[in-house]
């Protein structure tokens, strides 16, 4: 493995880690204020279980995330000094105001986690909601710092120079709505299904019903309506990525010959060589439709691009592929829950039902490793797109392999931590919380 | 705003230093407390650090998006020549803050989970604070070569020498005394709070003799620290006020005078700090041949320096309170 590829590997391992954490991170506060609220109205002990049990799985997480994110600010410039030396200055301004919402998190999460008893119970609650805000800025201020290296804003690159450099240009950067909209809507779906998955499968073993069966509620509400809102805002992306990244688009649908009425390849494996894709179903003109809204317009195709300046092709048409079997499929979930608790309320308590959601268990966070993959393979060769090339800007020192491999056995370990710890978390829910004369806290 | 933002980069510095520090510095006391006393030893630190740690370690955050904003050109220097020891402090960090919260998350108290936990988190305290204070000491050695050719001169050499290690080393022992002075305050029994004393003295002697070896170390590696430190004011007047103040909480820290010894040693430390941060302001990274990068001619440009200074301002008036308010609630003997 040579070092700009070990460079590579390690910088999307280490975000494909992250990414999790920070879903979960965004996510599982809301729906724990939601669960803390419900206690504090209805004083039914069972939410204050839930938010309890939630909220130590929460402080599992938020440590993986928080060292996982310390990784990634230093791996920025310890894997790609040049383009930070560049980038710095200009795209550091959402990094900033994310330290400071951080920070907020930070303060807040110790709050809420610690002040069980101690604090006013709205004081306490307000804090649980602080967590959750300031966790969704900070991904959105993330995202968009990602987005100006797909849409770069805010300087002029003249003779090699960056140039008139101004941060809040930069910030607002023309793909920054769409991608921000997108992600945090993927947040919620991913973490949505994942949550009332794992306590569907609890309901279904008949375990500890009550408690499973409210904290599936709460979770599975937010994450079907996300799952709905999913392709809308997944239409806006691929419009704009037409716009600011036609080798992207073109990538994504494998759509090698610019034709007037282009089509939409679903499935099939990209040919390179022979620029076709074989075992795809092409359905024409719902291309132009989907990026211009008529089924006649040309969309780019990659013989438009040269060669040197194209992304992979057959891994972003797949990653793409598989992000849209997932969303829609997600989306047909969500809509069947919503059918079920208007119009079939037998449902509820099927078996099969039941299945369904234990099946999409992992689905949204498939769908995330996926999109992802699409965004930042897609705009390869690039690392800032048009501008700085990726291979320009990775560190001089050698031997970066093993420190992929590094990072990749540690990324290893924490992962069967964390699913080693959250398996024992489930299993002392009824221990824990089950009992039914629960000694009342004040 | 230039001043704004090195005054923020300053003190997130210093108080990364102080409050990490007081962080690893309590599993640098567990992993030198016996057996028998190990669990009082983590009953206490968690109360004292587990609202806070997180908060505490923001400050490193805080300082490197400082540094890669501000001062771009500095922070991919230190990036690119530094990247073995920030390597190992990245590892270090994981491993510490996930084992700490394990240890008190995991849902089941197993003795042979725990065991390993508790392993995972005192060394990885103890080799944290070691390479924080090899980066540290590295970046003012002289030792970084922008023109090495060999991969030891370049990648090893530019971090492993006798002055960076002494002051990784300096570094542990500081953290250590902070984090009994801390814990003395936190510990509700007088059994706890004897032992962190003798804890406190014991570290406080550690300090006095690695910095005595960072300046035979200056000597060795050319660098002439105590020329620079005595021979100019300000430093001088630091290193004198850290003396008295050390000299003070010795004296004090047997009346029982936990507040002030507190801010004693935060002070002490403080004062070291500045005297070598004055000593090279403004010169965050000194390299091999004289080539200094000063913070002024390696700024970024205008705009995003004061758009940077304004983003901290506002960012310092929401967290500063709320922050002072998180520290106060969880104290134990408010
Ligand atoms: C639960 C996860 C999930 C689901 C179900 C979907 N997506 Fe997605 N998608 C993401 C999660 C995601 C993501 C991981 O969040 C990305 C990566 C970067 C971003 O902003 O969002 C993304 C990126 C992304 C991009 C690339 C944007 C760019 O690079 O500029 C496009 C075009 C789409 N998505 C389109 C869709 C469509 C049409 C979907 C319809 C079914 C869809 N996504 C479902
Ligand atoms: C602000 C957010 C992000 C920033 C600043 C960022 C930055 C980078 C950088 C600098 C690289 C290396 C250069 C390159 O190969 O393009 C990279 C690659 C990559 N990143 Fe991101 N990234 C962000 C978000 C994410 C997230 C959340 C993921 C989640 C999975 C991700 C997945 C990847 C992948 C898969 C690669 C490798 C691309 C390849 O194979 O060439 N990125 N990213
Ligand atoms: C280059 C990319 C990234 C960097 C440098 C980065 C940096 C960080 C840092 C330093 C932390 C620790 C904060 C703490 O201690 O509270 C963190 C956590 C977090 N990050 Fe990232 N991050 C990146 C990508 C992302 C992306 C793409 C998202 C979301 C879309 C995201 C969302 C979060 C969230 C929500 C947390 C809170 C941790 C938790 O709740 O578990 N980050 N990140």
């Amino acid at each position: 493995m040579n070092d700009f590829l070990a460079a590579r590997s390690q910088m999307a391992i280490s975000l494909g880690f992250h990414i999790i954490y920070s879903c979960i991170g965004m996510v599982m506060p809301v729906f724990m204020a939601i669960s803390h609220y419900k206690w504090i109205k209805t004083s039914e002990p069972v939410y204050k279980n839930i938010t309890q049990a939630w909220s130590k799985g929460v402080a599992i997480f938020f440590a993986t995330g928080a060292v996982s994110g310390t990784i990634l600010s230093f791996e920025l410039g310890l894997l790609w000094p040049k383009f930070m030396e560049h980038a710095g200055p200009i795209f550091g301004m959402p990094f900033s105001l994310e330290g400071v919402a951080f920070f907020i998190e930070a303060i807040a999460l110790g709050f809420f986690l610690y002040g069980w008893n101690r604090f006013n119970k709205w004081f306490h609650w307000i804090t649980g909601i602080m967590v959750g805000v300031s966790g969704i800025a900070s991904g959105i201020l993330v995202v968009s710092a990602n987005s100006w290296m797909n849409s770069p804003a805010g300087f002029d690159y003249i003779n090699g120079q960056y140039l008139n450099i101004d941060p809040i240009k930069a910030m607002f950067n023309g793909s920054w709505f769409s991608e921000a909209l997108h992600m945090t809507i993927a947040a919620f779906s991913a973490t949505g299904f994942a949550v009332a998955g794992i306590h569907a499968l609890m309901i279904a073993r008949k375990q500890n019903v009550l408690f499973h069966t409210k904290a599936f509620k709460i979770a599975i509400v937010f994450g079907a309506i996300a799952a709905i809102l999913q392709p809308l805002s997944g239409d806006i992306s691929a419009k704009n990525a037409a716009e600011k990244q036609p080798a992207k688009l073109a990538a994504m649908e494998a759509y090698f010959h610019t034709q007037p009425y282009s089509p939409l390849t679903i499935g099939g494996i990209p040919d390179t060589i022979h620029k076709k894709v074989n075992y795809g179903i092409e359905i024409p003109g719902l291309l132009s439709f989907l990026v211009y809204d008529n089924f006649k317009q040309p969309v780019k195709g990659l013989d438009t691009i040269p060669i040197k300046n194209q992304p992979p092709i057959a891994v972003t048409h797949i990653a793409f592929e598989i992000m849209i079997a997932i969303g829609s499929t997600m989306m047909l979930v969500g809509i069947l829950y919503f059918i079920a608790i208007w119009k079939k309320r037998s449902w509820l308590s099927k078996k099969w039902f039941l299945n369904l959601f234990i099946l999409s268990t992992p689905f949204g966070f498939i769908a995330v490793e996926a999109g992802w993959t699409v965004t930042e393979v897609g705009r390869q060769p690039w690392i800032i797109q048009g501008v700085m090339r990726t291979s320009e800007a990775v560190t001089p020192m050698p031997g970066i392999q093993y420190s992929f491999y590094l990072f990749t056995a540690v990324y290893l370990i924490l992962s069967i931590a964390v699913v080693f710890l959250l398996s024992r978390q489930i299993k002392m829910v009824p221990e824990l919380y089950d009992r039914k004369t629960e000694p009342e806290l004040t | 705003m230039i001043f704004v933002v090195t005054a923020f980069l300053f003190s997130a510095i210093v108080l990364y230093f102080l409050l990490g520090g007081a962080d690893f510095g309590a599993g640098i006391i567990e992993l030198f407390t016996s057996q028998k006393n190990k669990q009082n030893t983590r009953q206490t630190s968690y109360h004292a650090i587990g609202p806070i740690w997180e908060a505490n370690h923001m400050w490193l955050i805080i300082a490197v998006v400082i540094m890669f904003v501000g001062f771009p050109v500095v922070y991919s220097t230190m990036c690119t020549y530094l990247h073995i020891p920030m390597l190992i402090m990245l590892l270090g960090i994981t491993a510490r803050g996930t084992a700490f919260a394990f240890r008190n998350y995991d849902a089941i108290k197993g003795a042979h989970t725990q065991k390993i936990y508790n392993r995972v988190f005192v060394y990885s305290s103890f080799v944290t604070p070691l390479f924080l204070g090899i980066i540290a000491g590295s970046a003012v050695s002289r030792q970084i070569d922008l023109h090495a050719t060999s991969f030891l001169d370049a990648y090893i050499f530019s971090w492993l020498n006798y002055f960076s290690v002494a002051v990784g080393l300096f570094t542990v022992a500081l953290s250590g005394y902070l984090a009994a002075i801390y814990l003395i305050g936190e510990a509700d029994n007088e059994h706890d709070v004897r032992r962190f004393i003798l804890k406190a003295r014991i570290m406080n002697i550690f300090a006095v003799v690695f910095g005595g070896l960072v300046f035979l170390a200056s000597e060795v590696e050319n660098i002439h620290l105590a020329r620079w430190i005595f021979g100019n004011p300000v430093s001088l007047t630091a290193v004198i006020a850290a003396s008295v103040s050390l000299a003070a909480s010795w004296i004090l820290i047997n009346k029982g005078k936990r507040k002030i010894i507190r801010i004693g040693a935060g002070f002490q430390v403080t004062m070291i700090l500045l005297a070598v941060g004055y000593m090279h302001w403004p010169y965050l990274l000194m390299v091999k041949g004289g080539q200094n990068l000063s913070l002024f001619a390696y700024q970024a440009p205008e705009k995003t320096i004061t758009d940077l200074g304004l983003g901290l301002l506002i960012g310092s008036l929401l967290i500063l309170p709320s922050l002072f308010y998180l520290y106060y609630s969880f104290q134990k003997n408010r």
